[in-house]
């Protein structure tokens, strides 16, 4: 199988050598753009498999690069942002990044992301049943079991833990779970989210209090491992 | 109301006040005229324009002055209800009124202007002041993890073949540590610029508080040897906070709580609400720290006296300057054990609807 090709966009020299060495060294090609204008060029001649973009580009604000990247690449586009700025990232997310990740990161962290992020474009699952450690979900007969043992969840439960278990590893914002199960779009909703992952938590997690199929993103959403 | 207040109103009100007060005294005075003399009248509305000179700005005051002579002139300095004076002795009077109520505002408006910049004098020399101690105490704490970091380096670098397994492995540990250290520092700083700026917008949301209380725990290094204790509440309702700030919160006092205790140190955490307000309490069973510091373990970059190293006195303050951006408090007590015990009061929207049955 050919290297899987992935495109980083940062201006920081330092940052671009780091996510080269590790990304080589976990069996990615890597190109590399200082600029958003030399990035969309780039990834215009040769799309990649996977873009890591820095939000915070000098030139052009990653938010617009993301805007125009997303009107013809369709591929992930993982968002590298600085911390403490929960809704640059909602906002980014909101308009097609796949999944972020803030400065400093731990390199196991972004190459899961990345994993996730590749994993989940690619999936053409064909099989009706996933399994995720100690859970395991059957679509055909809508059933979710735990540790072999059926697991009781209710209509919305089970529409929730399908678009998670559909999104493994990905980050879903808030905005996004609330309109894809209840169909709302308002961010005052979140109340109705709130209660079905503690309910749901309490179902598929072995200890509801460290969930570790279920994890809380602060401010940003959920994301299931 | 106070004095900086009365200083601070909208000039518009300032006229109106002046105008007011001067047309009110007037009247008085009128209808005391028969008891206290034409003459006395005058001494009475100086007194009110020395008054209102104290307080405002000084074209209210003039006005003020300008419109008391003229009043006084008309209605009080016979032959009345002209502006005529048929006594020079009263035409002295009344020329020495303006002048003195014309000084007396003047004068008054310079010492107010002169007062104003003594202060912000004084208020600039405490920012530097503050500044400084800010600049010592984070110069060690940022190079005290610099150091470990290039020390660390520089060894691994140069010794690279004589270096045991084990002691590569510790120099690794140590550059881990000491970036994250460093990361939470320049994130407290970063913090603070926010608080102090004026940055700091909230973003509101629902929020599970047994939940945060948890992930805070959770996301602890695993280095720590202290003891958590936390009783799930299960009739707690949800409530609207800034889910970032108040786990920021958590992790600094609990942060602090594992720095200053002994291992294996008892930390409990309990929440609980009243009305539509969210209580967290931390508390513990550690040495505690003496009554007469209770206030000031929130001031910027106060350090406990004799403290150990690896703080800057930011922490607690950013707790409190983020639980008073919800309108909230923090406070310091002694705990049951005779420890330290922080307790947070979040006066929030709450939400039960978490209590409902779930379909």
């Amino acid at each position: 199988m050919n290297k899987a090709e992935i495109l980083i966009i940062d201006d920081e020299p330092q940052i671009r050598k780091l996510l080269e060495i590790a990304l080589e060294s976990n069996g990615f090609k890597v190109w590399q753009a200082e600029t958003g204008k030399e990035g969309m060029v780039m990834a215009a001649n040769h799309p990649p498999e996977l873009i890591l973009l820095d939000i915070g580009l000098p030139d052009k604000s990653g938010h617009e690069i993301l805007k125009e990247l997303r009107t013809w690449y369709s591929k992930p586009i993982l968002i590298l942002s600085v911390v403490n700025n929960e809704n640059d990232i909602v906002s980014a997310l909101d308009h097609g990044a796949t999944d972020y990740i803030t400065k400093p990161f731990r390199t196991s962290e972004l190459m899961a992301r990345i994993r996730a992020a590749i994993r989940s474009n690619q999936s053409t699952n064909t099989t009706s049943t996933l399994v995720f450690g100690d859970l395991e979900i059957d679509f055909l007969a809508r059933t979710v079991k735990k540790n072999n043992e059926f697991v009781k969840l209710t209509s919305t439960e089970y529409q929730l833990f399908v678009l998670f278990a559909k999104n493994e590893g990905r980050v879903l914002t808030h905005k996004y779970l609330l309109k894809e199960i209840w169909g709302l779009g308002s961010q005052t909703e979140t109340q109705y989210l709130r209660v079905f992952v503690g309910t749901l938590r309490k179902k598929i997690e072995t200890n509801p209090n460290q969930p570790v199929h279920l994890l809380t993103e602060s401010g940003v959403g959920y994301r299931f491992v | 109301m106070n004095l900086l207040t009365i200083r601070g109103l909208a000039p518009q009100k300032q006229y109106v006040i002046c105008i007011g007060l001067i047309l009110c005294v007037s009247v008085v005075c009128y209808l005391g005229t028969f008891y206290i003399g034409y003459k006395l009248v005058a001494l009475v509305l100086l007194m009110c324009v020395s008054i209102l000179a104290m307080l405002f700005d000084i074209l209210p005051v003039l006005l003020a002055a300008m419109l008391s002579a003229l009043i006084w002139n008309f209605f009080f300095i016979p032959p009345i209800f002209t502006f005529q004076i048929n006594n020079p002795e009263d035409l002295l009077m009344l020329m020495l009124y303006f002048l003195i109520a014309l000084v007396n505002a003047v004068l008054t408006f310079q010492i107010k202007k002169a007062e104003k910049k003594a202060r912000e004098k004084e208020e600039k020399d405490n920012t530097i002041r503050l500044y400084n101690v800010l600049l010592n105490s984070l110069s060690h704490e940022l190079r005290t993890p610099i150091s470990t970091i290039l020390g660390a380096l520089d060894t691994l670098k140069e010794n690279k073949d004589k270096l045991s397994e084990n002691n590569q492995n510790e120099l690794f540990d140590q550059i881990d540590k000491a970036s994250i250290r460093l990361n939470r520092q320049v994130e407290n700083l970063l913090n603070m610029n926010r608080l102090e700026t004026g940055m700091l917008k909230l973003n509101l949301d629902w929020c599970d508080t047994n939940e945060l209380i948890h992930s805070v725990i959770n996301k602890l290094p695993e280095t720590h040897s202290h003891i958590f204790q936390i009783q799930p509440n299960e009739s707690l309702p949800l409530f609207k906070y800034d889910r970032g700030l108040i786990e920021q919160v958590l992790q600094n006092i609990i942060h602090n709580a594992i720095l200053y205790t002994p291992s294996n140190t008892i930390i409990k955490i309990n929440s609980s609400h009243r009305s539509s307000c969210c209580i967290i309490q931390i508390s513990d069973n550690g040495p505690g720290i003496p009554e007469h510091e209770h206030q000031l373990v929130f001031d910027k970059f106060y350090r406990l006296p004799n403290s150990k190293s690896g703080g800057s006195g930011l922490g607690l303050s950013i707790a409190k300057g983020f639980v008073m951006a919800h309108q909230g408090t923090i406070k310091l007590e002694k705990s049951e054990e005779g420890g330290a015990k922080f307790i947070i009061e979040l006066p929030v929207e709450a939400s039960y609807i978490n209590h409902l049955k779930n379909e």
